[in-house]
């Protein structure tokens, strides 16, 4: 965990202060709503179609069990007892009064959370794996440079009035669980030959409605050099984005648009006016934010303990402990993924009372500390092997030991037009559909790892473009239609999936699905070879012919 | 189902009814005729051509305190003058998501 100081508890109680006199202002008419707009999007606060939604950001997706607790508070008492896990490290409550929220933000505040830089066209929550500090050959804890990242760029002015939104994710293992290749800035933190820390830096990145894969403008910036780094590339980008045209503003057109060359080039001019200035970090700040992060006090335990030994003959347990989890760095300890993605429920939906539960389980079995995964789950990052059992036994009780982190039911959904006032299709029921479609998880496990994302705008919100099976929404003569694409990757090999055809009805998503694994199960040369495989071998000429052959 | 953000023109093709969020607690509203709004799609004004569309707008506009983003949205207005949504957007507006909520559930 990260232990904020008293300037961050400052800036964080100053800021609801300013909101609660903005809020005060809007509904007596002093400000009117076009005044006000840029002000609540600045606080996370977005109008939707039922009511105005309130995100609120969880830096590098690491919660203490009081924060988790403080969410639930805000579900219960503000909103209607849940809360929706987002993709960047993000919760939403999705039917907030403006009028309360002033109220809200002050009781997070109390745990040092807080809504800045949740909407709006400046830099947003830093986000990173949500396996950071535990993850086994991980080259050293991202948070730290996530956490300097964010105190930088935290209503920094420069920052704050960008051409548009700027998205910053970091990891630091070989697997990339942060999606850093979809980012507008993603860093992969590296050694040098020398064994210097520092990262290689790509540009680029994001979905919408012209996705585009982060290209490397940099093999390797040494770690003092970062900020400046990332400040040049803010520099061009503020420069030269377009800021006349909002559907070409994001900084992957500017990247597209130059190309990687040139605008690097553009960058290491304005770097080289700025890296040896007061952005060069000195080590002592960066030992100061590594000494704010507390790690628990492992105990010395042995690798396979007899709970674990005795447990393995109950298969409902280890179809669970197969798939939610997996290896910490730490002899004797796990790490473990909590699904939010129960057989017929909204993806990353949790209820208030789950949250407190969770906040206890968390108490007992992981240090008190949560993680927030960019795949709408939850993990515990220290549990002792010991504890699996007792801790799966618990998470079963409260509907949170679903056995399918990573196959075809753990799927990513943006909240779609049952929320959104974007969205032209649903996103949830498609999801809930799939779900019960493949529920048995003898089947969900004999298909192996697949990732189905759902979006139902362009806007891209559930990452459609990267799911190895992508359904987008979107709307044909007032019908909802839905388009798939296949092939997508969000990981450290990171590609767009391609369009296998026309778009088929709400009513068919599931029946097309359900075509095309079974191409998939057919298809495969022995179980071992995973869907992406296929494809990767194959092309998606086969899964195409096979959905459309009687459609 | 297009989205209010897109909306460009003022050009209705049938019955329609102009629709916003109420500011305090941002619920979904109607305007009515008694230059009010009203979170019953039964008291709402209905309005059949674009000039008429065009005045209600303007003067729902002109109330910022009320409600924010109104915009005009189409309804169905049955024999017996019954009132209903004119797409499924609005349909999801009026009566809520078509998914049970988690804590509900």
């Amino acid at each position: 965990m990260y232990a904020y100081d008293e300037i961050d508890r400052t800036l964080v109680n100053e800021r609801v202060s300013e909101f609660r006199d903005q809020v005060k202002r809007r509904l007596s008419g002093e400000l009117t709503e076009d005044e006000f707009k840029i002000l609540r999007l600045q606080n996370g606060v977005y109008l939707q179609l039922h009511a105005y939604m309130f995100r609120v950001a969880i830096p590098y997706g690491t919660l203490a069990t009081n924060q988790l607790r403080a969410l639930a508070h805000v579900a219960r008492k503000y909103d209607r007892g849940y809360g929706h896990f987002t993709t960047r490290q993000n919760i939403q409550f999705n039917w907030i009064k403006l009028a309360e929220l002033p109220d809200a933000l002050a009781d997070l505040a109390k745990v040092g959370i807080h809504a800045m830089q949740t909407s709006g066209n400046n830099m947003r929550n830093v986000t990173s794996d949500q396996w950071a500090g535990v993850a086994p050959g991980e080259i050293e804890d991202p948070r730290i440079w996530s956490e300097l990242i964010r105190q930088h760029t935290t209503l920094h002015p420069e920052f704050s009035f960008l051409p548009r939104k700027f998205k910053i994710a970091i990891t630091a293992s070989d697997h990339d669980r942060a999606a850093i290749k979809i980012h507008d800035i993603g860093l992969r933190l590296i050694k040098n030959e020398k064994g210097e820390t520092g990262f290689e830096v790509l540009v680029g990145g994001g979905l919408g409605r012209t996705p585009f894969i982060a290209k490397t403008i940099k093999h390797f910036v040494h770690g003092r050099d970062i900020l400046s780094y990332i400040e040049a590339i803010l520099r061009v980008y503020n420069q030269y984005g377009r800021r006349d045209n909002i559907y070409k503003a994001r900084i992957k057109i500017l990247v597209h648009e130059l190309g990687i060359e040139k605008f690097s080039r553009e960058v290491e001019d304005e770097w080289q006016q700025i890296r040896n200035s007061s952005l060069q970090i000195d080590d002592e700040v960066i030992e100061d934010i590594r000494s704010r992060f507390t790690y628990p006090a492992y105990e010395k335990l042995p690798h396979m303990p007899d709970e674990l030994r005795q447990a393995a003959a109950d298969p409902d347990f280890e179809a669970w402990r197969k798939n939610s989890v997996a290896p910490h760095k730490v002899q004797g300890y796990s790490i473990v993924t909590i699904s939010l993605k129960p057989t017929g429920g909204p993806p990353g939906d949790a209820t208030a009372e789950q949250m407190d539960a969770l906040a206890d389980l968390a108490d007992k079995y992981s240090f008190g500390e949560i993680r927030v995964g960019h795949e709408q789950n939850l993990a515990l990052p220290h549990v002792a092997k010991r504890d699996l059992p007792a801790l799966w036994k618990a998470l079963d009780k409260l509907g949170l030991a679903t056995p399918n982190v990573n196959l075809i039911t753990d799927i990513i959904a943006c909240p779609g037009l049952d929320y959104c006032s974007l969205a032209n299709a649903r996103s949830i029921p498609i999801a809930q559909e799939l779900t019960r479609r493949f529920a048995n998880h003898e089947l969900a496990n004999l298909i192996g790892r697949l990732h189905i994302n759902i979006s139902g705008c362009i806007n891209a919100c559930g990452h459609h473009h990267v799911g190895h099976i992508g359904i987008l929404g979107v709307e044909k003569n007032g019908e909802e239609v839905y388009q798939i694409t296949i092939g997508g990757r969000a990981d450290e090999n990171a590609a767009l999936g391609t369009l296998i055809g026309p778009g088929v009805k709400f009513d068919e998503v599931a029946d097309v699905v359900e075509d095309i694994v079974e191409a998939y199960l057919a298809l495969r040369e022995q179980p071992e070879e995973l869907f992406m495989d296929t494809v990767k071998r194959l092309g998606v000429e086969p899964f195409k012919e096979r959905v459309y052959a009687t459609r | 189902m297009t989205s209010p953000l897109e909306q460009k023109k003022i050009k209705i093709a049938g019955p329609s009814v102009v629709t916003a969020n109420r500011t305090w607690d941002g619920i979904v509203v109607y305007r009515t005729a008694a230059k009010g709004w009203s979170a019953d799609l039964s008291e709402a004004a209905i309005v059949r051509n674009s000039d008429e569309a065009k005045a209600l707008l303007a003067e729902s506009v002109a109330d910022d305190v009320g409600a924010i983003g109104p915009y005009i949205a189409p309804v169905q207005v049955s024999a017996d003058g019954k009132v209903q949504p004119g797409n499924l957007r609005e349909q999801i507006r009026r009566t809520g998501v078509t998914i049970g909520q988690p804590a509900q559930v």
